[in-house]
């Protein structure tokens, strides 16, 4: 069924993406709330460059982020002077790539779930004696969770079929890098199409459940704005 | 104690530009057509318009002045929207109890028991918010606002999204809250026939600038205002119910030193009352009638005609300390020869009442 390399890859996999769609959520949240809320006059650049990773190739990412990695770029020298040694083909490299590709399916769910709810429940708190994080944690927060649902599991499902950045910036190092996906090709490349079911499945399983469960859980979800 | 406001702001496109103080007792209503500045007046007071220019203070407690603002979960208001704003993801019981769990345990003055009981809501406790009804979700609101025990209570029309039942269901409560909890009440209203059922003191808005501020008895009886022109215009007289005719089911109201009988015995002797008496049911006699079968027949002195419209003339009357408006025709005006300073007998046709135990 599946091989110990298999195995690896898995956990691997459900390791980086359980990390990322927890520090999305938490990079995520006030950066929603910040897009919803401003009314600064360049906010749409933000929002734009939020949304990028939508549009472009993950090959174009990951090609950026290992030119970044590398300790002979700038980024890679203030990383090292802090002591944050060179990040390609490592896991922190890996989890830094699927934090910035997976960001827009975390803050677009959470800025249209925000944005929907207006601003008077919040002024409704606050003439209730909320102060600003007291009622953004127990008004906003709670009012917006079908929005926190969303984010958290398309987060979740898109890091899980990450396929481009990780090839540029993790390669495929097993125990390491090596994630699901990798494996997969890996498997179709030495045309053992047993083992690459197995995978394949497994994950399409995992998908179509997370969404399954989207969707019980609130019948009017939208995935993304309209 | 009193709240003074001095507010010259722009509020995104509307131009505030106020200065007034509102007696730090009983209920104000701040009254104006639509687009007036009413809710945005409202709103500043309670700080919710963070961008406001201006100086509050609320008795000794400056709460807006150059360099400071009071932000205003910090301001110690209740505040009722328009549009009842319950949070939904809380039951009703936790809607009442979020602002209640705010306050520390001695600035408790309002039992929530006190507020369910008053509002009749100990049978909504459990209810989820989307399962109420437009009256149910405004007596939340106001028992929610209730139960920071407010010091001053903002009310945006809180009648307006219901209809004229639910109105008069929640009118009495209203009143009752006030009278219970000696609390200030500022109420934003367009509508006359509550301003003059409830209002102690109003304030007359429009486009952004105060037009006048004053009792209420006082602003809606005053000639040159546009209030006693209105084709609902009345008059008020606080009285106090002095006698009950169980025979013929009618009880008797006393007003300085006149008399008023109104059908219906809403109240029984030495309570307060409100009577309030349309322009247009009040008609003039130059002698007392005595075959009429009106039964308030009130000796008056003209105080002042005002000016024809359409043929109709509002006449002021002074009947003790109180004004009385009648709304008659200029024809008749030239018929009795009325002019100030006359002596002529009042005859109310017909009289409303807003008081404690309700409404008749």
């Amino acid at each position: 069924m599946f091989s110990e390399g298999d195995l690896q890859a898995l956990w691997i996999t459900l390791r980086l993406a359980l990390l990322s769609t927890l520090l999305l959520l938490i990079i995520g949240t006030p950066l929603a709330w910040w897009l919803a809320r401003s009314r600064w006059r360049w906010r749409f650049l933000c929002e734009a460059l939020v949304a990028l990773p939508l549009v472009l190739p993950p090959t174009v990412l990951g090609f950026y982020l290992l030119l970044a990695f590398s300790t002979d770029s700038g980024v890679g020298k203030l990383l090292a002077s802090m002591g944050i040694g060179p990040l390609a083909f490592t896991f922190t490299g890996l989890l830094i790539g699927s934090i910035i590709y997976s960001l827009p399916f975390v803050v677009q769910p959470l800025q249209a779930a925000f944005e929907s709810l207006g601003r008077r429940p919040m002024e409704a708190a606050a003439t209730l004696r909320a102060s600003p994080l007291d009622r953004f944690l127990t008004v906003a927060v709670p009012l917006a969770r079908p929005g926190f649902i969303t984010a958290a599991v398309l987060g979740f499902a898109h890091t899980l079929g990450e396929f481009g950045v990780v090839l540029m910036i993790g390669g495929n190092i097993p125990g390491e890098t090596r994630v699901a996906s990798i494996a997969i090709y890996d498997h179709v490349e030495a045309m053992d199409y047993a083992s690459a079911h197995w995978l394949a499945g497994l994950l399409l399983l995992i998908s179509f459940l997370l969404l399954v469960l989207v969707f019980a859980g609130n019948k009017r979800l939208r995935l993304l704005r309209s | 104690m009193s709240i003074s406001a001095q507010f010259d702001t722009w509020l995104g496109e509307f131009h505030l530009e106020v200065d007034f103080t509102l007696p730090g007792s009983g209920i104000s209503a701040i009254y104006g057509p639509s687009g007036s500045g009413k809710t945005s007046l409202l709103r500043a007071i309670a700080g919710l318009e963070h961008h406001s220019q201006g100086q509050l203070v609320f008795g000794q407690e400056y709460w807006q002045k150059p360099g400071l603002f009071v932000p205003p979960h910090r301001r110690p208001v209740g505040y009722v929207f328009q549009e009842t704003s319950l949070f939904d993801h809380l039951d009703v019981q936790g809607n009442l109890e979020y602002g209640w769990h705010r306050i520390k345990q001695k600035q408790r003055r309002i039992s929530l028991q006190r507020i369910s009981e008053l509002l009749d809501l100990g049978a909504l406790a459990k209810r989820r918010t989307d399962m109420l009804s437009g009256g149910e979700r405004q007596r939340v609101a106001i028992g929610r606002a209730l139960a920071v025990s407010p010091q001053l209570l903002l009310m945006d029309e809180p009648l307006a999204s219901l209809d004229q039942r639910r109105r008069d269901e929640i009118l009495p409560y209203l009143l009752s809250l006030h009278r219970e909890f000696a609390l200030p009440i500022i109420y934003v209203s367009h509508d006359r026939t509550e301003i003059s059922r409830l209002a102690d003191h109003l304030l007359l808005l429009d486009a952004g600038r105060v037009i006048a501020s004053d009792n209420c008895q006082h602003l809606l009886t005053r000639l040159d205002l546009p209030l006693a022109h209105e084709e609902s215009a009345n008059s008020i007289f606080d009285a106090v119910a002095t006698a009950v005719d169980q025979h013929f089911q009618l009880c008797t109201y006393r007003c300085g030193n006149s008399e008023f009988i109104v059908p219906g015995i809403a109240h029984q002797p030495g309570e307060p009352a409100r009577l309030l008496i349309a322009s247009r049911d009040v008609s003039l006699a130059l002698s007392k009638p005595q075959d009429s079968s009106i039964l308030n027949i009130v000796p008056a002195v003209v105080e002042a005609i005002n000016a024809e419209q359409a043929g109709s003339v509002t006449v002021s009357l002074r009947i003790g300390d109180n004004i009385l408006l009648s709304r008659i025709t200029s024809k008749s005006v030239e018929q009795l020869a009325l002019r100030a300073g006359m002596s002529v007998f009042a005859q109310v046709k017909s009289i409303a009442l807003s008081g404690s135990t309700g409404t008749a």
